[in-house]
């Protein structure tokens, strides 16, 4: 399709500790089309924030390096570029937001002295266009009393209001993306309705494609169109939103699901799956999620299964949708069921 | 009708704010103000709110781990607010907490043994052989192995610490836990294993646990009753299905429809809130929700409403229902 913005195809992050390498992201490969909200599921641990730091080419290294792998933004290959061309992408055209407000604003700048910073890097405005932009962007994000906002620091103002900051600067220059990165986690409920609620205002009006981070699938139901759900490491299963949460079809992304506490029913045991997370290691054989798995058969655990595509942008990383094990499949569902 | 095990009258907890040269008091925070519930034997009480409510506050100060400023608090028709230290710490037999942070809340230069072994010493098990069973005995309750005994805590998951958290909380054979955001810090995966241990536990040991948390559907699960709390206040305090599908108070109606659900289907009237909670050290007059409630009366603003039964079991703060 011709209104993709963002590819990324076959993405390797290894990170090179003392205690060997980590694939921490382990050839990840989705796309994300113009005006989009994309979420990318996991729990900790699974490589979906080191994903969104390898776009924005933020991965601290050393340790950390991208291996192999492309990242097509628009038409270029961001992997490629050099720290300069990407000072140019980064907050102009590529923004991103982080889990924790208050350790992502300079504490000892004032509100408008970032803002405005991060405006005339990217934009040629004069100091008193950029903090009238500055006012304007606050306005958008719907912090009172902009005029005196600007002119406090971060530790006068609340968790929400921070992040509010942190959206407005992340929008202030139209990026044609924005990576939020579990952008609502460190919020109380009611203020993180408020945040969800302006950031879907920002997509419709502005047509800026989301790409969100996130493990709760509460926030993804209310906000994404597709979803990338990852564990250790690896994209297990793709779909649309509608289709990853009432039909999932990786045993993962069905326990994930079983195991919410639902809020409108009744049930007496919560599901779980047994077992932790497994960390993604060099030395792995099989799929990832063999041992917790409770379909697992022998193949599971000598080789990883591909990512079987069952339809356009739909795909499930699990053999029990290898043509050759059909029959299996059909056990499995008619097995879930009853 | 199972008797109350624990009795809440007006409990309050101002923390004093210091400033100027001399360090005097130049205000308080009103932590927890003017809090009354009870509990009842072997019931699950839930607890929820959002950051700085004082729920956490809460459940320290029914433990006396934070002194009340006013109030009683009366665990089995005795009031603990009056008695020793020492009277207290031998009723913590009874009384045991967990903790949120399954990171921070166990030394990390103990071992599992002696972290769990530690409460059977307190409380008079002596004899090393007798502790050493125990622990073995509590590591295979809550799901782990009698070999795990010997390792430290940074050894475990996350899920394996908060399992560690429960053994020892259990040690002495409690009858009230606190429980202060037990799954909060982890994935949701091993939390359902976590909640289901908890229930598992409390059928088999006829626990009774005030559940402090701020995950509205976690709690929904869990509980039997649950209450409402904002800036130091009880709100609301129902039955579960009570509160969750009749809310009364407009801000268990805001906090409700706030949460996301996973479910793309799911069609609500969402109801936003706007602004922020306001500082617990200059909580607003009349009402402490009244300057982000969506129904707010000019009453609201000047008189404090009544914490009051509405209906059968259903206690509400509001002046809609005064």
């Amino acid at each position: 399709m011709s209104d993709v913005i963002l590819e990324l195809k076959d993405l390797h992050t290894h990170f090179f500790t003392d205690g060997g390498e980590v694939p921490a992201v382990d050839g990840v490969s989705f796309k994300l089309h113009k005006g989009e909200v994309v979420g990318i599921v996991g729990e900790s641990g699974c490589g979906k924030s080191v994903t969104s730091l390898s776009i924005m080419q933020l991965v601290p290294n050393p340790p950390g390096k991208i291996v192999r792998g492309e990242i097509n933004f628009k038409d270029d290959n961001l992997v490629n570029f050099r720290e300069k061309r990407m000072k140019q992408i980064r907050g102009n055209e590529i923004a991103m937001i982080f889990q924790e407000p208050m350790t992502s604003l300079n504490p000892v700048y004032t509100i408008g002295n970032q803002l405005v910073e991060a405006i005339r890097m990217h934009r040629k405005l004069s100091k008193n266009e950029a903090r009238a932009k500055a006012i304007e962007m606050l306005q958008l994000v719907g912090i009172p009393r902009s005029d005196e906002v600007i002119d406090e620091y971060p530790h006068q103002l609340s968790g929400g209001m921070r992040q509010r900051v942190m959206i407005a600067m992340a929008m202030s220059c139209d990026p044609e993306v924005l990576i939020a990165d579990e952008p609502t986690t460190a919020l109380d409920v009611t203020i993180q309705a408020q945040i969800l609620d302006l950031m879907r205002k920002l997509n419709q009006e502005q047509d800026t494609a989301i790409l969100l981070i996130t493990h709760d699938l509460g926030v993804v139901a209310e906000m994404c169109d597709r979803v990338v759900v990852m564990y250790s490491g690896q994209v297990v299963e793709e779909g649309t939103v509608r289709e990853i949460l009432k039909d999932p079809k990786h045993p993962y992304t069905k326990g994930l699901i079983r195991s919410l506490p639902k809020i409108h029913e009744k049930e007496q045991k919560l599901y779980s799956i047994p077992g932790t997370v497994a960390k993604p290691t060099m030395d792995a054989t099989g799929c990832r999620f063999a041992p917790r798995c409770e379909f697992a058969f022998d193949r599971c655990f000598k080789e990883n299964p591909e990512l079987y595509q069952l339809a356009n942008e739909r795909s499930s990383r699990c053999f029990l949708y290898d043509n050759e094990e059909r029959g299996v499949e059909e056990h499995v569902q008619t097995d879930s069921r009853g | 009708m199972s008797k109350p095990i624990l009795e809440v009258n007006h409990l309050k907890k101002y923390f004093d704010v210091k400033g100027g040269v001399f360090g005097r008091k130049v205000g308080e925070v009103k932590a927890v103000d003017d809090v009354s519930f009870t509990v009842n034997e072997g019931e699950i009480l839930g607890i929820v709110g959002e950051s700085g409510c004082g729920k956490s506050t809460t459940g320290k100060a029914l433990l006396r781990l934070i002194e009340p400023t006013d109030g009683e608090v009366k665990f089995e028709d005795q009031d603990i607010t009056s008695i020793s230290s020492e009277q207290m710490r031998l009723l913590r037999k009874d009384m045991q907490i967990i903790f949120q942070d399954p990171y921070a809340s166990l030394n990390p230069r103990h071992t599992v043994e002696k972290i769990i072994g530690e409460p059977l010493l307190v409380h008079g098990m002596n004899s090393k052989e007798e502790r050493k069973a125990r622990v073995k005995e509590l590591l295979e309750v809550v799901g782990l192995r009698p070999y795990h005994a010997s390792r430290y805590p940074h050894q475990f998951s996350g899920g394996q610490r908060q399992r560690i958290g429960i053994a020892r909380a259990l040690a002495n054979n409690p009858k009230l836990i606190i429980c202060d955001e037990p799954v909060s810090a982890l994935d949701v995966s091993v939390q359902s294993q976590i909640l289901n241990l908890m229930e598992d536990l409390r059928n088999q040991f006829n626990l009774t646990y005030i559940f402090i948390a701020h995950d509205l559907s976690v709690v929904k699960h869990i509980s039997d009753r649950v209450g409402v709390m904002y800036l130091g206040k009880m709100v609301e305090l129902a039955d579960k299905d009570e509160i969750y599908e009749n809310p009364k108070h407009p801000y268990t109606q805001a906090l409700l429809s706030a949460v996301p659900v996973a479910d793309p289907d799911e069609e609500r009237d969402r109801i936003i809130l706007e602004g922020d909670v306001p500082s617990p050290s200059n909580p607003p007059s009349g009402c402490p929700f009244h300057t982000r409630c969506p129904l707010v009366m000019d009453v609201c603003k000047e008189d404090k409403p009544q914490f009051k039964e509405d209906g059968d079991q259903h206690f509400v703060a509001c002046h809609l229902y005064n």
